[in-house]
């Protein structure tokens, strides 16, 4: 492996602004892993060579020239999640329906990328349009975790967090809509942040859930996360939705956070979240983290957020409500895959053969339940009843936030589990969810960073951090310190143990 | 499916009431769609003016167009609705190839405007409030062109073709409550509320109005009670009622139509119709197994619209004067009976009056130009008031000519002609046919000598009293004098020279 690829985000962009290397050799570095793991990994559905290549090369002829460099993260190579609109590559949402289908726009983070002189490497596996755990529902079949080539990478965005885990890319783009940026980081032992509903535009991202759906910066270190973070957020026209605020200083908080004084601070740890369902080294992780942040100068603090017992169940109604509306377009009428019968097949009958072909069966049964519970005479039953618990989440949130600065939970109850463990038992899979859901059905904001490893297994264990809306930067400041003290103590980050190669069964 | 049994319309009318309710749908003439910035206009090549977010291609969003807002608030006011502090947008689930998303953004239980109400002067000067339920913003579909078979319509089809142009073009509906009482009257009622809903919207300059376009699209409800029982009745929705006398039509027909289900014992079917303009009947949609149930939920892509009381204030002040407020306030200034205005408005002739008048003219002088000579000389033309190549201003300039003297009545109608005529404007025409009252006495005195000179017996009688035959007397010399001299001047000269 190229020392090149080993390199954080920041280190390499010094690299390249110096011109002590190009962005076209930090691209190629990067393009020779991906040609060297990916068989194994399956991170990538689709690697942009030649694109990747020539963006890297403006890059460099635009410092050639004595140009100041775009964006911090000029130059520096990513991968993106494949839900995202790009005008130059496919988009397929890991879903046969939109097999080889090619946007004629970029979405805003996407354009938002290219303009900052970030070389998009290509597209990242996923569960179909969003809606997984573990990436074995992608119609282009499993990613793998690279600390164990038998287990998930988590979901929705395995592949994301796999291609930084495998050192394919440093920088990579998730979408977070119950936790598929958090649970992927938490199980891959990398980095993952979901910012506040609004703080990046989702103009460009294909729906899955819109009033949970948020995109956000994957990388394997806190200052990578908070510097693509204030590459991709900010307010967009384009996206009603999206909040028009300047972004949260969180590189600044990083670097702050970075030098490891946390006093003052106020640590809430969420009763609700630990205890029945939880591995127990998970657990174990989880308190020897809150040690370490108390060591740090945190006040700890006990919060009850009693009604996030109810946030699964509410989600899983609200969810796939919107789902059942926003795949509504996918009927053959005017782009990806089309099924006829017969010669004399009428419109209806190609939309309900292409949507039956092309759809896979998770993504069938949310349509089917969210078609349910918003039917007439369940609608108050289900979605609205729904909506009332999320009123609620929120204001559990709201009073967490009146007696701490930030909340931390573990990212997930377990550690990766075995592919095919649980993708026949969609139930035990939706539980990966429980920690992660709170923070979507309220818009605020929560990470994942790497809090150690499960005994047992040897697998990574995250710790979730959430913070109140747009209150990213505390957020980051934390996360930052607890990387610094866990690295210092640990003799550096988690993620070295695979720079040797990948992990191998246990 | 056998042909209905009409009922005849007066039996209809003696033994059920009618219950009429109206969805009118319009587009609105902003420059930009609802959700995108895509051009709205009328009849440009198909799929020339769509984008990501009006073709619903994965991963677009919809920003509301604040224009479209802004001519809701001005049409909710107008119909003097309560405007919402905050009002949400709704899916409307439900597949078809010409609904980009097969969904519809619309407003569901949270519409921009309601409770409002519109008063309608019909034919007799009576007047029907029409109690506004609801106005609420949504977008259009795509367009669908069925190639081959033989009606055009889906069924039979050979191929559909797709036009998205339209698909986001922002409409606002507009719904009736229930309206009660009209009887006999449906279908007039239905037809005027119609046509000066039309007329409000044309003046508040938010939409072409153009039924014949779709820019204006009408759906009828009707149902039938038993005469005076107040037991409603199962209602049809008829819809593609696109001009005012299909409006009239397609209530009549309804009504007699349903009658002959219920005078048969059978049952009215809760049912979507469709108005065939060459028959002017109506006929059952495609029945469907089950009520279709669209799965409303708020548009999770959009915030809420809260427009603020500041800015519907301004909009409120910013109202032109709308017809029906008008109509009374020119009935007062103009000092009209009901017969006249009704007269005056049937002519098409309000706004031209208004302007002769703005021009300077005597609301009564104008009045009769318009509603009598134009209309007659428009009629013979077949063309409408307003097309005649008159302009209120040079009309105004006519009848100041005839206020001053310096032409007759009689001139005055040579100066219009000339005028339609295309000859120029009314001083160009007076000019070049050389029309000038004759009002010199010695030019007038002589004419007049001759003409008593010619016919010395009517001279006589008139010496001897009998002053009505001057009028022979003033015919000759208004003859001899090509029309030219004021009859009046020439009747008390004739009598000065006879004395």
């Amino acid at each position: 492996m190229s020392e090149l690829t080993r390199l954080t985000a920041a280190e390499l962009a010094e690299k390249i602004h110096s011109r002590e290397v190009s962005a076209v050799e930090a691209t190629q570095a990067h393009l020779d892993r991906i040609t060297e793991v990916d068989p194994v990994v399956h991170a990538f559905l689709h690697v942009a060579t030649q694109p990747a290549l020539a963006a890297a090369a403006e890059v460099d002829a635009a410092l050639a020239n004595g140009n100041e460099p775009a964006s911090p993260l000029a130059g520096v190579p990513l991968a993106l999640k494949d839900v995202l609109a790009t005008s130059d590559m496919p988009t397929t949402c890991g879903s046969k329906i939109l097999e080889g289908w090619r946007p004629p726009y970029d979405a805003t983070v996407a354009a938002r990328l290219r303009k900052a002189g970030v070389v998009i490497l290509g597209k990242t596996n996923m569960d179909e349009f969003a809606m997984g755990s573990s990436t074995e529902h992608s119609a282009y079949g499993p990613t793998h975790n690279p600390w164990d080539t038998t287990r998930i990478p988590g979901g929705s965005g395995g592949g994301s967090a796999a291609s930084l885990a495998a050192f394919e890319a440093p920088l990579a783009i998730g979408t977070d809509t119950g936790g598929s940026i958090r649970q992927p980081a938490a199980v891959t032992g990398t980095v993952g942040v979901k910012p506040t509903y609004g703080g990046v535009s989702r103009y460009g991202l294909v729906a899955c859930a819109s009033s949970l759906d948020q995109a956000g910066p994957c990388a394997r270190t806190v200052l990578d996360a908070a510097l693509l973070h204030e590459v991709i957020g900010g307010h967009d026209p384009l996206d009603s939705t999206s909040i028009d605020t300047p972004v949260p200083a969180v590189v600044d908080a990083a670097r702050r956070g970075a030098e490891g004084d946390l006093r003052g601070l106020r640590i809430g740890v969420v009763r609700e979240l630990g205890g029945e369902g939880y591995q127990p080294e998970v657990e174990a992780t989880f308190r020897s983290a809150l040690s370490r942040l108390e060591s740090l100068g945190a006040e700890l603090v006990t919060v009850s957020c009693p009604h996030f017992d109810y946030a699964l169940a509410a989600y899983y109604l609200i969810l796939p409500s919107e789902v059942s509306s926003n795949l509504a377009r996918f009927d053959a009428m005017r782009y990806g895959l089309r099924v006829q019968p017969s010669v004399d097949s009428s419109a209806e009958e190609v939309m309900a053969a292409t949507r039956e072909a092309g759809f896979g069966d998770e993504v069938k049964r949310r349509i089917m339940l969210g078609t349910y519970a918003l039917s007439s005479g369940y609608y108050d039953a289900y979605y609205g009843k729904a909506q009332k618990v999320r009123t609620l989440i929120t204001r559990d949130f709201a009073a967490a936030f009146g007696q701490a600065d930030v909340l931390v939970s573990p990212t997930a109850p377990t550690t990766a589990f075995r592919i095919g463990e649980k993708v026949d038992n969609p139930l035990a899979m939706y539980l990966n969810d429980l920690c992660t859901i709170p923070a979507n059905m309220a818009g605020t904001p929560a990470m994942s960073v790497p809090a150690g490893l499960a005994e047992s297994d040897g697998l990574p264990v995250g710790l979730q951090i959430m913070a109140p809306a747009l209150g990213e930067a505390v957020m980051y400041r934390v996360a930052a310190a607890f990387e610094a003290a866990r690295n210092a103590a640990e003799g550096g980050p988690l993620i070295q143990r695979l720079e040797n190669g990948l992990g191998v069964p246990v | 499916m056998s042909a209905p049994v009409l009922i005849d319309y007066d039996t209809v009318v003696e033994r059920y009431d009618p219950m009429l309710g109206l969805e009118v749908h319009v587009e609105l003439s902003t420059l930009t769609k609802m959700f995108c910035g895509c051009p709205t206009e009328f009849g440009a090549e198909p799929n020339t003016q769509v984008c990501p977010t009006c073709l619903g291609l994965p991963g677009s969003l919809p920003v509301v167009n604040g224009e479209a807002v802004r001519s809701a608030i001005l049409i909710g006011l107008a119909l003097h609705c309560e405007i919402v502090p905050r009002c949400r947008f709704a899916r409307k689930n439900y597949f078809y190839p010409d609904m980009p998303k097969n969904f519809q953004t619309s407003q569901y239980d949270e519409p921009i405007a309601i409770n409002g109400y519109l008063d309608v002067t019909l034919d007799d000067g009576s007047t029907v409030r029409v109690e506004i339920e609801r106005a609420h913003m949504e977008e259009d579909t795509g367009k669908s062109l069925h190639v081959g078979g033989a009606t055009g319509r889906i069924h039979g089809a050979d191929y559909s073709l797709l036009d998205y142009n339209r698909a986001g073009v922002p409409l606002i509906e507009i719904v009736t409550k229930m309206i009660p009482g009209t009887r006999e009257r449906a279908p007039e009622v239905a037809k005027a509320y119609v046509s000066q809903l039309r007329d409000m919207l044309r003046g508040l300059g938010v939409s072409d109005v153009r039924m014949d376009q779709g820019s204006m699209r009408c759906d009828v409800n009707l149902s039938l009670s038993p005469r005076d029982s107040g037991v409603l009745g199962t209602r049809s929705e008829t819809k593609n009622v696109n001009s005012l006398r299909s409006v009239e039509r397609a209530v009549r027909f309804e009504m007699c139509r349903q009658a002959g289900v219920l005078e048969a014992g059978e049952k009215v079917v809760q049912e979507t119709r469709h108005f065939e303009e060459a028959s002017g009947t109506t006929r059952a949609g495609r029945r469907k197994e089950t009520a279709e149930d669209y799965r409303y939920f708020p548009e999770p892509d959009l915030v809420p619209v809260e427009p603020s009381a500041e800015w519907v204030a301004q909009l409120r002040d910013s109202l032109p004067e709308m017809p029906g407020a008008r109509r009374k306030r020119v009935q007062a200034e103009w000092s009209l009976s009901d017969e006249e205005l009704r007269d005056l408005v049937n002519a098409g002739a309000l706004d031209l009056v208004a302007a002769t008048v703005a021009a300077g003219a005597p609301s009564g002088e104008a009045r009769s130009w318009w509603v009598s000579y134009l209309s007659q000389q428009a009629n013979n033309s077949g063309v409408a008031l307003d097309e005649l190549p008159i302009t209120p201003e040079q009309l105004a300039r006519v009848i100041e000519l005839v206020a001053g003297g310096e032409l007759s009545n009689n001139l005055a109608r040579q100066a219009v002609d000339g005028v339609l005529a295309g000859e120029g404007s009314p001083d160009e025409v007076v000019a070049a046919r050389g029309l000038k009252v004759v009002s010199d006495d010695s030019a007038l005195i002589t004419a007049v000598d001759e003409a008593l000179a010619a016919q010395p017996d009517v001279a006589e009688k008139i010496r001897g009293g009998k002053v009505a035959a001057a009028g022979a007397i003033v015919g000759a010399v208004m003859k001899a004098t090509r029309g030219q001299a004021d009859a009046k001047r020439v009747r008390e000269l004739i009598l000065d020279r006879c004395k």
